[in-house]
């Protein structure tokens, strides 16, 4: 291949020695694996003082006094703060959006001044110089409060009996939907099979392994505040500090290096954190606020927590007419600021039935406040949610007319070629591939051999379960999910990329890494485009003073948008170092070519090295042309605009066996296709799909925030709230289909949430296979012991 | 409050004198006394294990023992583990099959799977997991950590001749 025709017709990007494809190792690990990563949980500063907070016991209180007399004489206590005094340098927020038509919160301050609305809400902090010591003082801040009537259950968070929370809002409804769409009446009448049942979903949270963590740097000097925050977002951050401590955005700068796991836990700002800045603006000096595991478990955002009625409709030949929702979900007594409390709701209404052509469909969803901790974005937001009532009806719909789980799919999914296309609810999907991923997802579990096995086993009293889940996703969002409803959270990424003296690229993006492999990813499409390896790349990000402006990492949008804007800015270089090759080399740009960091001319003879490339333009450009100035620095930014999200789809399966005598669950193994467009590296989407299957996983088996009727967390902490284990987890297998996006260049959709979307409702749809001798059907997750031993009458 | 109270001790091989106060646990001792913030702290109560270190050749929690208690013994941290060079395959095994994520579990990850081949050369994937089941990882899913432990058995194992 000669160069001439490598700039001239293919993409840098299917060059032979591109990285695009391929699985190389992310760079830079060395200092996570030994233990010399820098977690915000890490830092230290000088004149560092920590914040502990007090926080509240009751569900609902008004707090009638605070005494901070004797902890504020005791040892290493700098300040103890109230709500009170802390509102006089930080103003309250509203946590709404303007295009989620009716959502309202009422206002949320950083410590709640006269009342608090959960257990776990801050009252006041204590500062100390050491952690230990401020919570010894905390210990001592003597909080009065009058308790106020509690509002749990969201079945009656909506009843004129009930209490309102904020009076001014008129009820407890924070928001609500109804999508209508076709016939839906008309299809239940026509249907053979009708089944209406109810699903419950458990509220859980994200256990990140690192807790949150800030340390937050008012410099008085620079009139300059320096945010340390383990963050999915720090453009959003900068913007919400800013306006809310009365600063310029220029004022505020974010850092977010390595975070121990974010999962949508992280791409909040939370109360306690924005606390933690106003106290260092306040004392003038650096404050760290690390979570502990029983806040963490008090007030990192839960999930989830929905109760949905669901309907189906089918005939005997398979097709299915309709579906039909009906959801309620408690988010507690705000909605989080500043990307609502509302959008998991949302989503779940809109995907519903998303991989079936059924035209009808019906939805209401309403989202309530109660007195719980706050509720809000958590990996896959809705995805399971929908995809387990979907899959879970359309299973369901196949037992009650006698037809395989797989049989039924195939029927009624939307074809492969029939695409771009719209769902009946208005969701533009521009190529998805559900039959394919279906065939290859039965081909590599051998569906038929386990149906065989499960029959064979069913006669030793051995009950195993298959669970199939499709599913679509919502990945590369526009300006639709924040900027449109007017949240200044960028929806559009940016990067930089110059080619330093030395011959390196130094590469700065807005996109940020929390193990996904963002540096990796950024620095494999770089290094292709231009025409150097990988360890000539440096990638820098998470830091708002020297990075684009840009979104950052979240909603499975970082290698679709962010990568793409690499390219983009990738090929700006490329065309301006091969300009000075030219001018030095005296040809034209279109005669030579980049490649392993050499300059070749059209023959392939290699010309000269980058390094001496630079060395002429930053040195020597006395010895250049007249009038041709080397411009070895390019940005480009980049958001998709013709569709609001790029669909992806994929489907999973899980084999896994049931002890009937006690209850528990043995996942055996599980099985995920997916489709995300272009790869970028093949090891780093396998290990995002694995890393989000097993967390569905642990919503499916294990893990549940406990309340009791008066609002207390009741097991908030590790051993009482069950995670996954290794042992407990099966190996997974996973496989891609792979359908471009067109709209960019890259092609690349995202992959972060897929695992997430549909493992819980594999597993669900497993449990009821195995069960099904027994003529028992469990639509509730978590599905512990306890519950699965009830449903056989056997407790 | 108690006063102070002096230990000695060895710590990656070298020897540390400090004063510390009696509630003041091992993990807290090495992060905030001695910067070896390699240890991390993910529950301080014993589940996660994330703050797993080596006392006297054993794995132990040091949220879970308190600094006095680790008089005269000989603690080893991820810091001192990998200037040894003795889990250098298992790292780069970890590297290559991606075994990490945000990297918060890994140091003590890796403890972990150590002490494992160390007692065990040859586990199969079950026993791997077993071992490893003390150590909580929200990232990867423990698939690719069970791949590279498996891979690092083998490769010592074909070494070892
Ligand atoms: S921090 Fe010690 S086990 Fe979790
Ligand atoms: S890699 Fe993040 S917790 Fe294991």
């Amino acid at each position: 291949m000669t160069p001439g025709m490598q700039t001239a017709g293919l993409s840098p990007l299917d060059r032979p020695n591109s990285y695009i494809g391929k699985a190389v190792p992310r760079p830079n690990l060395e200092r996570l694996l030994e233990g010399r990563g820098q977690y915000v949980s890490d830092i230290t500063l000088p004149r560092m003082v920590h914040a502990v907070f007090v926080r509240s016991p009751h569900a609902h209180a008004r707090i009638v006094g605070i005494d901070v007399t004797e902890a504020k004489t005791m040892s290493g206590v700098i300040a103890v703060v109230t709500g009170a005094e802390l509102a006089k340098v930080i103003t309250p927020w509203v946590g709404v959006l303007s295009h989620l038509k009716g959502l309202k919160s009422a206002p949320q301050h950083a410590i709640a001044v006269d009342r608090a609305c959960w257990q776990g809400e801050a009252v006041a902090a204590v500062l100390a110089t050491s952690r230990a010591l401020a919570e010894d003082a905390a210990e001592h801040v003597v909080v009065e409060y009058e308790p106020l009537p509690v509002v749990t259950n969201v079945r009656t968070a909506l009843d004129p009996a009930t209490p309102i929370i904020h009076a001014e809002l008129g009820d407890n409804l924070a928001f609500e939907r109804k999508i209508d769409a076709g016939a839906v009446d008309d299809a239940f009448k026509r249907s053979d099979k009708i089944v209406d049942v109810e699903f419950i979903f458990g509220r859980h949270t994200g256990v990140t392994l690192e807790p949150r963590s800030i340390v937050a740097d008012w410099a008085p000097g620079d009139r300059r505040m320096t945010v340390y925050l383990g963050n999915q977002a720090p453009h959003m951050v900068q913007n919400i500090v800013a306006k809310h401590l009365d600063l310029e955005e220029a004022q505020v700068r974010v850092l977010c290096k390595d975070v121990g796991g974010s999962f949508g836990v992280k791409v909040h700002i939370y109360a306690d954190e924005m606390a933690t800045c106003a106290l260092s603006k306040l004392l003038r000096r650096p404050v760290k606020f690390v979570a502990d595991r029983v806040e963490s478990f008090n007030t990192d955002i839960h999930a989830r927590d929905h109760i949905c009625r669901g309907r189906i409709g089918v005939s005997h030949d398979g097709t299915i007419n309709v579906f039909e929702i009906d959801d309620l979900t408690g988010v507690g007594p705000y909605s989080m600021y500043p990307r609502t409390s509302a959008v998991e709701a949302n989503q779940v209404i809109i995907l519903i039935g998303g991989p079936y052509t059924t035209p009808n469909y019906r939805g209401r969803t309403r989202v309530v406040f109660q007195n719980k901790n706050v509720m809000s974005q958590y990996r896959g937001v809705g995805h399971p949610i929908a995809c387990s009532i979907t899959e879970g009806l359309v299973d369901l719909a196949a037992q009650a007319i006698g037809m395989d789980p797989v049989e039924i799919r195939r029927r009624n999914m939307v074809r492969d070629d029939a695409y771009p296309c719209d769902s009946p609810t208005g969701l533009k999907f521009e190529a998805l591939s559900h039959h394919a991923s279906l065939d290859k997802l039965v081909a590599m579990m051998r569906y038929d051999d386990l149906r065989a096995e499960q029959v064979k086993l069913r006669k030793q009293g051995i009950y195993r379960g298959i669970g199939i889940a499709s599913f679509i996703e919502v990945t590369n969002p526009g300006a639709a999910f924040y900027g449109v409803g007017g949240a200044r959270i960028s929806s559009q990424d940016g990067v930089a990329v110059r080619l330093d003296a030395a011959g390196t690229v130094i590469c700065q993006t807005s996109v940020t890494e929390q193990g996904q492999g963002s540096e990796s990813m950024t620095a494999q499409i770089v290094a292709s485009a231009i025409g150097v390896s990988m360890e000539k790349v440096r990638v820098i990000l998470g830091d708002t003073d020297n990075t684009p402006y840009g979104g950052g990492t979240w909603a499975s949008r970082g290698t679709g948008i962010a990568g793409e804007a690499a390219l983009q800015a990738a090929k700006v270089l490329r065309g301006n170092i091969l300009a000075t090759a030219a001018a030095i080399l005296q040809g034209k740009p279109d005669d030579f070519d980049i490649v392993d960091g050499m300059i070749v001319d059209a023959h392939g003879q290699q010309r000269i090295e980058l390094n001496e490339l630079t060395r002429i333009a930053y040195f020597r450009p006395d010895t250049l042309p007249p009038g041709f100035q080397p411009e070895l620095m390019a940005t480009r930014h980049y958001v998709p605009r013709q569709y609001p999200f790029a669909f992806t789809n994929g489907v999973q399966a899980s084999w896994l066996e049931v002890d009937v005598i006690t209850g528990k669950v043995k996942l055996l193994k599980h099985w995920v296709v997916e489709d995300c467009g272009t790869i970028i590296n093949p090891q780093l989407v396998d290990e995002q799909i694995r890393g989000g299957v097993v967390q569905g996983l642990g919503a499916a088996l294990f893990e549940h925030c406990i309340y009791d009727e008066t609002g207390q967390l009741t097991n908030a902490n590790m051993a009482d709230y069950l995670v996954p284990m290794a042992t407990e987890m099966p190996d997974i297998e996973v496989g891609h289909q792979i359908s471009p996006t067109l709209e960019s260049e890259l092609g690349a959709k995202g992959a972060g949430e897929a695992g997430a979307a549909g493992a819980a409702a594999c597993v669900s749809n497993a449990v009821n296979d195995a069960l099904s001798p027994f003529g028992v059907t469990i639509t509730e997750i978590p599905l512990t012991p306890r519950l699965i031993l009830t449903a056989l009458g056997r407790i | 409050m108690i006063a102070p109270v002096p230990i000695a001790l060895t710590v990656n091989h070298e020897r540390v004198e400090a004063l510390v106060l009696p509630r003041l646990n091992l993990a807290d001792f090495l992060r905030d006394h001695l910067s070896l913030t390699g240890t991390h702290v993910g529950c301080e109560h014993g589940v996660c294990g994330a703050c797993t270190v080596r006392v006297n050749g054993d794995i132990v929690r040091s949220c879970l023992i308190l600094a006095i208690q680790a008089e005269n013994a000989t603690v080893e941290t991820i810091e001192g583990l990998s200037d040894s060079g003795e889990i250098a395959d298992l790292q780069s095994a970890f590297h290559q099959r991606n075994a990490l994520q945000c990297g918060f579990c890994t140091p003590a990850m890796l403890m972990a799977a150590q002490d494992l081949l160390l007692t065990n050369p040859d586990p199969d994937r079950d026993q791997i997991r077993e071992h490893l089941s003390g150590n909580y990882c929200r990232c990867t899913g423990y698939h690719a950590i069970v791949d590279a432990v498996e891979s690092t058995a083998h490769a010592r194992l074909e070494r070892a001749g």
